[in-house]
């Protein structure tokens, strides 16, 4: 069985750590990942930049919504994701569109750009 | 309590300020008492979390206690004095106002933008603004605001205390302001924290540690402004563009703490983290159509971040933006700063004449001297470039400044002698 582990914390905390903490924190992070990436056991893991840096299609009844921010709604469940590598938001947006043109109805996708990436099982 | 926790407590308080003293302020309609009131909440804070637990939303438990600790200081005051005034305290409800009023994120917004917009008034110099906002929003103690500016703590407090009966002299709407108002106040806040940033980023030397912690902070006010703002180009260009700046900043100085110049610097260094988010929030703004200073800044900043080497360098297309930034904010300053690019795609003279156009205007400005010095050292008229050289050193500000030039009088010095 694949499992994914979503991360969730305080941004605004995290933000303020000093450098030094935030990498050590990293460096400790990665720690525990080792043994999992070289039994094979490891897949992608990323860290996501800040949420002022997404952006939030929402579905409507007619064209989808673009809109600047993160996902704000509680009534809506975390239920998928996708890792996608594009030249620039437009070209994400535009893929977004599509994914909302084949799954109609309601939702959102939350567009974050990844700021840290490593692909543990290929590595190990 | 162990030490994590107490790092933990210290980064939550941090991170809860603004959206507390703001909401403070806005209760009491008193900076003074508004920051007296968060620090005593503060105080019971380290208490009481450490022994019943952090609360859910660290930010609404330090309003409620910080208003109740506001509302006893008002009642002891009264006590000492006279009867307490109705006006003192906000018409948005009395005690007992539900919590959950005070952590709606609508009047956050507002009421955090009101606390960034006093420290701008614009009766204020610029370094006061900027002292304020670093005590009052971030917190910063006077004793950290006084090494950054270089001055005294007793000189730095009174400074502040002048600053502060200045706007409270001068008034602030509480009410909640309409679209121009609030487009107006992002303008002058956005201005503001982009003085902050230019505050520790233009620091060199000496005072370069004491100063760091200021563009960190308005990076910080940034992202806190454009989380309230989330669909605000002009915004997020602020922030990209700072984050591009900061970016290089391990870069920007060698060890004796002289000034590295972009061309030269070790772009290994440079924080790819701070790039992408710079990249991708400068990507967003550009999708909105409504260019502004702070994007057209921010795209030349990520200009000088895409070239891996800097020879990659698309200099035409930062000359292009620079035109645009021209057309925007006209200013001598960004001449010379298109020329620079000019001398780039079209070699010295171009640059040259483009320079010359601006003498008048610069000529008591460090750079264009610097410059203009350089374009002739480049065309071999070591003369003349000898004499803008000596004319940049009598302006330099800093002496890393003057020690940058004084490296060229020896490259002419060294082909003088050799060519004798």
């Amino acid at each position: 069985m694949l499992y994914a582990i979503l991360c969730y914390n305080d941004e605004a905390e995290v933000a303020a750590w000093p450098k030094n903490h935030d990498d050590k924190v990293m460096a400790d992070l990665m720690a525990v990942q080792k043994p999992m990436a070289e039994a094979g056991k490891l897949g992608p893991v990323a860290r996501l930049l800040p949420t002022t840096a997404a952006t939030t299609v929402r579905k409507t009844a007619g064209e989808p919504l673009v809109l600047d921010g993160p996902f704000a709604e509680t009534k809506e469940q975390f239920l998928g994701f996708y890792v996608v590598d594009c030249e620039n938001l437009e070209e994400v947006v535009q893929f977004v569109r599509e994914l909302c043109a084949a799954n109609p109805g309601s939702g959102s996708y939350e567009i974050r750009p990844v700021g840290f990436a490593s692909f543990g099982v290929e590595k190990a | 309590m162990s030490e994590v926790d107490s790092e933990w407590m210290g980064l939550t308080l941090t991170g809860a300020r603004p959206r507390a003293v703001a909401a403070l302020y806005r209760y009491f309609r008193d900076i003074d008492l508004a920051e007296e009131a968060f620090q005593e909440a503060c105080l019971r804070a380290l208490k009481s979390w450490p022994r019943n637990g952090p609360p859910r939303d660290p930010a609404a438990w330090l309003i409620l206690v910080g208003r109740n600790t506001g509302i006893d200081t008002l009642r002891r005051r009264a006590r000492q004095t006279v009867l307490p005034d109705e006006d003192q305290l906000s018409d948005t409800g009395d005690a007992e106002t539900n919590i959950a009023e005070q952590i709606d994120d609508s009047q956050y917004r507002d009421d955090i933008l009101r606390l960034l917009f006093v420290c701008c008034h614009p009766g204020l110099p610029a370094t006061q603004q900027i002292a304020l906002a670093l005590r009052i929003v971030s917190g910063l103690t006077v004793r950290q605001i006084a090494r950054a500016f270089l001055v005294g703590e007793a000189a730095m407090e009174q400074r502040i205390t002048r600053a502060k009966r200045r706007i409270a002299e001068a008034g602030v709407a509480f009410d909640t302001p309409d679209a121009v108002a609030r487009a107006e106040r992002l303008g002058a806040v956005a201005a503001m924290i982009y003085l902050v940033f230019n505050e520790g980023y233009s620091g060199a030397g000496e005072a370069r540690d004491e100063r760091q912690p200021l563009t960190s902070e308005a990076i910080r006010l940034a992202r806190l402004l454009l989380g309230l703002f989330p669909a605000e180009p002009e915004i997020m260009g602020l922030l990209a563009l700072m984050l591009l700046q900061e970016s290089r900043a391990a870069a920007r100085f060698d060890s004796e703490g002289s000034v590295v110049l972009l061309d030269d610097q070790d772009r290994t260094l440079w924080d790819r983290t701070k790039i992408a988010e710079g990249l991708a929030l400068l990507d967003k703004a550009i999708r909105h159509s409504r260019p502004g200073a702070y994007q057209v800044q921010a795209a030349i900043a990520a200009t000088h971040a895409r070239a891996e080497r800097p020879e990659d360098t698309d200099w035409r297309g930062i000359e292009l933006l620079y035109r645009t930034l021209e057309q925007m904010q006209p200013s001598p300053v960004v001449t010379l700063n298109r020329a620079v690019a000019v001398s780039r795609t079209d070699g010295p003279e171009a640059g040259l004449a483009l320079v010359d156009t601006l003498g008048a205007q610069l000529d008591s400005y460090f750079h264009f001297h610097g410059f203009r010095g350089w374009l002739l050292m480049e065309l071999g008229r070591d003369g003349e470039a000898r004499k803008a050289f000596d004319r940049a050193i009598a302006l330099a500000n800093t002496a890393a400044e003057a020690a940058h030039i004084r490296q060229h009088l020896d490259t002419i010095a060294g082909r003088t002698t050799r060519a004798s």
